[in-house]
């Protein structure tokens, strides 16, 4: 049974097991999309249809856990009636909240749903309390997921300054620029997260195999070469090898996951309301592995802050599981930065 | 249809910055966006030079808007950005932050605020902006489907020309690429008067990196498609300063200018910048 009383662990659903996997390991809510290309993980197999999405409530409601539908891409005027239908799909099949990011949508999400909870998206680039102000008088929202931008003391002020639940990242990919202002894929790919909820999409992506090693391609240019034997990972445009100042390196950040295991006491003590796993796209088996570890980690950092340590074994499962075996707190650690 | 030249997006000397506005007093551009768009702890201008170049070019008849930090994360950011408000007549807002701030005085809607669709437009239009910048990545088609929705009076900007601000990250590029961290950066971004090129292990020009932005490395140069931005509704082209290194930018200017009113095209000089011009997102220019 979930437990409320400390930070909330949000955990993310790509599907129906995905979501039975996080609720049976100790999420106390779920965020899942519609199979409507209008998420952040607009990936080919991925997401909800409405009657799986439904299903899913109810498995998570009769748990105690809470489900969350993520709507955060920006819709244009062509897919406006799209998005609306949705927002009307997720109210209509019981969802605790939306997570939204274009400020329209969420205006009608308050003014044809009220009654149903807005998140502000980590997608709607809010990185101070001004800004979160801004959403919160106009569109009522009552929680906003922080930007991988702010150091844990930014995040403590914020916290104080916008009387808002405030969730951030806790594990998983990381994206190291703000995010809902981030090009870099539509400038290689012509699509983005803001405008078709994907950053590097698949379908863009070429494994070539030469003498020197393996090459990954995103529409046609270079992201990384890896030599015979080297683990190759996807080619994320910001965690490519380039050539900067007559050196090859990875010129904006090394692929590498977010982990804020170290870390939970102080972001329990600047007053965090939720703790968000990053990885629809992922299998069930990782996000029961993943759950499993941060609920460990957060009871026991609950019962006993001042003693906390990151659980040994937990703390092993989950360095399995980063992007290159290696882990960072990005943005939380001011040198990272 | 009006020109205008964006806020300076790269760290000068303070010298440099000020030659670089008195030499737009007399070019023929409309409006130009002042102030520091890309990080804080740039401050060789002090909001009373800002004030002071401002006066110049209003006394030239340019319309002189205050652009706005668009990653907004210390409270000693936020307390700049009232300044500002209160000081200026008119913002671009590129955060929320300062759309909250201006309270309903008229203001510009950024490239940062991310407008997508008509619903989005109004309700910034009701707020008090009277003219949006065009996200970046939005191509042709889109800015069609938007431009046929937004509201009465609402003045639509493209950014016509320049590497276009792709990214904003907490982390400053131009310190990692010299093993150095933001909070000891040496402002080490001052070296890259045009940002610094990163390149495909293939050598292909990629990205400039402009402290804690990341760019094309390709100037956008929308010259030949002038009239087609015209025709389509679109009132405003930025033109994004950069060095005389590049490309005398009066020159950029002139032939904006010239194409602007109709006349012969004049020939854009060529871009010496690594990456040359493209028309729209990469995908197009390689296509």
């Amino acid at each position: 049974m979930a437990d409320r009383s400390g930070i909330e662990l949000v955990c993310p659903a790509g599907s129906l097991p995905a979501l039975h996997a996080a609720v049976d390991n100790g999420a106390d809510a779920v965020y899942l999309g519609f199979r409507d290309g209008l998420n952040a993980r607009n990936f080919p197999g991925l997401n909800f249809s409405a009657a799986d999405a439904r299903s899913g409530i109810e498995y998570a409601h009769r748990r105690g856990a809470r489900v969350f539908v993520a709507l955060n891409v920006y819709p244009s005027p062509s897919r406006w009636a799209a998005a609306t239908a949705a927002v009307d799909a997720a109210a209509e099949i019981g969802a605790d909240a939306l997570i939204l990011a274009d400020a329209g949508l969420l205006a009608y999400a308050a003014e044809r749903h009220a009654g149903v909870s807005r998140h502000l998206s980590v997608q709607g680039s809010a990185s101070n309390w001004q800004a979160l102000q801004f959403y919160r008088e106009r569109f009522g929202i009552r929680r906003a997921v922080l930007p991988r931008v702010l150091s844990v003391a930014q995040v403590e002020r914020v916290i104080e300054r916008s009387g808002l639940e405030i969730e951030v990242f806790g594990f998983g990919s990381l994206c190291i620029m703000v995010e809902g202002r981030c090009a870099l894929s539509a400038h290689v790919t012509g699509e983005s997260p803001n405008t078709h909820g994907v950053c590097s999409p698949a379908h863009a992506v070429r494994w070539v195999e030469r003498p020197s090693g393996r090459q990954a391609r995103l529409n046609g240019v270079l992201i990384d070469e890896f030599a015979p034997g080297e683990a190759a990972g996807y080619p994320t445009l910001c965690k490519g090898r380039f050539e900067a100042l007559g050196s090859i390196m990875h010129a904006l950040e090394e692929p590498v996951s977010l982990n804020v295991l170290d870390i939970l006491p102080q972001l329990m003590a600047a007053g965090v309301s939720a703790i968000k796993v990053e990885g629809r796209q992922r299998s069930p088996a990782y996000v029961a592995q993943v759950t499993r570890a941060l609920r460990a980690a957060l009871d026991a950092c609950r019962r006993d802050p001042a003693s906390y340590r990151p659980p040994a074994v937990h703390a092993a499962a989950l360095e399995r599981l980063t992007e290159g075996h290696t882990h960072t707190l990005g943005a939380y650690s001011r040198p990272w930065q | 249809m009006k020109l205008s030249v964006g806020p300076l997006l790269y760290y000068w000397e303070r010298s440099d910055v000020f030659a670089f506005y008195r030499a737009l007093a007399p070019a023929p551009v409309d409006s130009v966006y002042l102030g520091e768009v890309v990080c804080s702890k740039r401050r060789a201008l002090k909001q009373a030079d800002w004030a002071a170049i401002a006066s110049e070019l209003s006394a030239a008849g340019k319309e002189v808007i205050f652009s706005t930090l668009a990653l907004m994360e210390a409270e000693s950011e936020l307390a700049a950005l009232a300044r500002i408000v209160s000081a200026s007549v008119t913002i671009e807002a590129n955060d929320m932050a300062a759309v909250q701030l201006a309270g309903g005085r008229p203001f510009v809607a950024g490239p940062h605020l991310n407008v997508y669709n008509g619903q989005t437009l109004r309700l910034l239009g009701a707020l008090g902006a009277r003219r949006w910048v065009a996200p970046l990545e939005l191509d042709a088609a889109a800015l069609a489907e938007l431009l046929a929705e937004r509201p009465d009076g609402m003045e639509c900007e493209v950014f016509a020309y320049g590497r276009m601000p792709l990214a904003f990250s907490a982390r400053c590029f131009s310190a990692r690429v010299r093993r150095q961290n933001k909070d000891d950066c040496s402002f080490v971004c001052g070296e890259d008067r045009d940002g610094l090129t990163v390149y495909t292990r293939e050598h292909e020009p990629l990205f400039a990196l402009n402290g804690v932005q990341a760019q094309s490395a390709q100037v956008r140069n929308l010259i030949d498609r002038v009239n087609e931005f015209e025709s389509a509704g679109v009132q405003m082209l930025r033109l994004s300063p950069h060095s005389d290194a590049a490309v005398p930018f009066a020159q950029v200017i002139e032939a904006f200018a010239h194409a602007v009113r109709g006349e012969r095209a004049v020939e854009c000089p060529a871009s010496a910048l690594p990456g040359g011009y493209c028309s729209g997102p990469l995908l197009e220019a390689r296509r």
